[in-house]
């Protein structure tokens, strides 16, 4: 059966509240996720306090703050800073985003910042998820154009038209903010593409450059890489680019049944 | 689905036994069946509504007309057909042993088509005044 309850070694357990930082006139609560690999015990949640005047206006700012001045021991991805890289995707208070473009100031007002990993993934450490079968599912789509027809000495050319149909498909910056929201993939990750692989396949099948669509819709036919979503639009509500994963796999739905009828 | 050996690439996990090629024709049935439920819903509440108080013979008069006889077995047929379509992506959503997944697939195939054919076979019965 699906599982709805954390394995015993998944369980939370009380964590380690840190004093607050001396001196500082205004400070913001964040609880952080921590677990390590290492010490063989269960996850727990570690309470911070953050000197607002002291760091940027960021979740991330925060994050970055606490294993500057506190603990250096947290651990999670980041990059860019500004929502290109997708390295920073985590669950802010229940919902899954990017930290860096995620303003504490935007979280619950005036509460405490709830830090997790993104849900449902296995944990390599702290807020730092095992992305590896995510990264495959979008391996196995085959993201490059494929084409039987010589490559042209200049470029492959495309309308203006046709370009503007990738639109809401091509930002895709691959945070899996998407996938790890959906039950669908919770329930059934090892068989489901999930959202963020099927909005990459809508791009490829609706480049109009591609000369493989019918082959791309082939393999994605099936009662689980495909049909799978039921139109939950978690995926939706999560993507911190504003892009609409379900309605790309909608479209991909109505091109099967085109197909066929 | 049986757990893939952990010595397998992540790559090929993913791939397992590859794409079925089906699963377009439940889709589209689901929707085709959801419509037509839809379009049935006002007639059948309307005859249900003319059948309640009445006894036997009355719905025996009632069910005698050829139309009403057909828009009720059309609603069974759609909803039973809906039913199962709907249970079974149910149980493939939440039933991952292989085994169990597939008694109870069969099983929700069996009961719908039982539900189907007793309800239709009471209509045709009350229909035919027997």
């Amino acid at each position: 059966m699906a599982e709805f309850t954390l394995p015993k070694n998944s369980k939370i357990t009380g964590g380690k509240a840190w004093p607050k930082p001396a001196g500082a006139t205004e400070t913001r609560e964040f609880r952080v996720y921590r677990w390590n690999p290492d010490d063989g015990k269960n996850p727990s949640v570690d309470t911070y306090h953050v000197d607002i005047n002291d760091c940027g206006p960021m979740v991330l700012d925060g994050l970055i703050w606490i294993k500057n001045h506190i603990d250096p021991t947290l651990t999670f991805r980041r990059s860019c800073r500004e929502g290109v890289c997708g390295s920073c995707a985590m669950n802010i208070d229940g919902q899954n985003t990017l930290a860096c473009t995620k303003s504490m100031h935007d979280v619950a007002s005036g509460g405490a910042v709830k830090v997790n990993p993104l849900p449902h993934q296995p944990v390599v450490k702290d807020l730092v998820p095992d992305l590896t079968n995510f990264y495959a599912q979008y391996a196995s789509i085959e993201p490059w154009l494929k084409t039987t027809t010589p490559t042209p000495q200049k470029e492959w050319k495309q309308s203006h038209e046709d370009r503007e149909k990738l639109d809401g498909l091509y930002e895709c910056i691959l945070c899996a903010c998407c996938s790890t929201s959906c039950p669908s993939y919770w329930w059934n990750s090892e068989r489901f593409l999930g959202p963020a692989a099927l909005l990459q396949a809508t791009r490829w099948v609706k480049d109009s450059r591609d000369e493989a669509t019918g082959e791309r819709l082939d393999d994605l036919e099936d009662p689980f890489r495909l049909y799978r979503c039921h139109t939950i639009m978690n995926c939706a509500k999560a993507c911190p680019k504003g892009l609409n994963p379900s309605e790309a796999i909608a479209e991909l739905k109505l091109k099967m049944v085109e197909r066929q009828i | 689905m049986s757990r893939p050996s952990s010595m397998r690439t992540p790559l090929g996990r993913v791939r397992n036994l590859g794409s079925s090629h089906s699963g377009t024709t439940d889709f589209w049935r689901q929707r085709l069946t959801a419509v037509a439920m839809t379009l049935l819903i006002v007639p059948v509440i309307v005859i249900v509504l003319m059948l309640i108080g009445r006894n036997q013979a009355g719905a025996a008069q009632i069910l005698g007309s050829l139309p009403i006889a057909i828009i009720l077995a059309l609603f069974i047929i759609a909803s039973a057909w809906h039913m199962k379509i709907g249970m079974q992506i149910i149980i493939e959503d939440y039933i991952h042993n292989e085994k169990l997944k597939l008694a109870s697939v069969m099983a929700n195939n069996f009961f719908c088509i039982a539900v189907a054919l007793a309800s239709i076979y009471a209509i045709l019965k009350l229909s035919s005044g027997v």
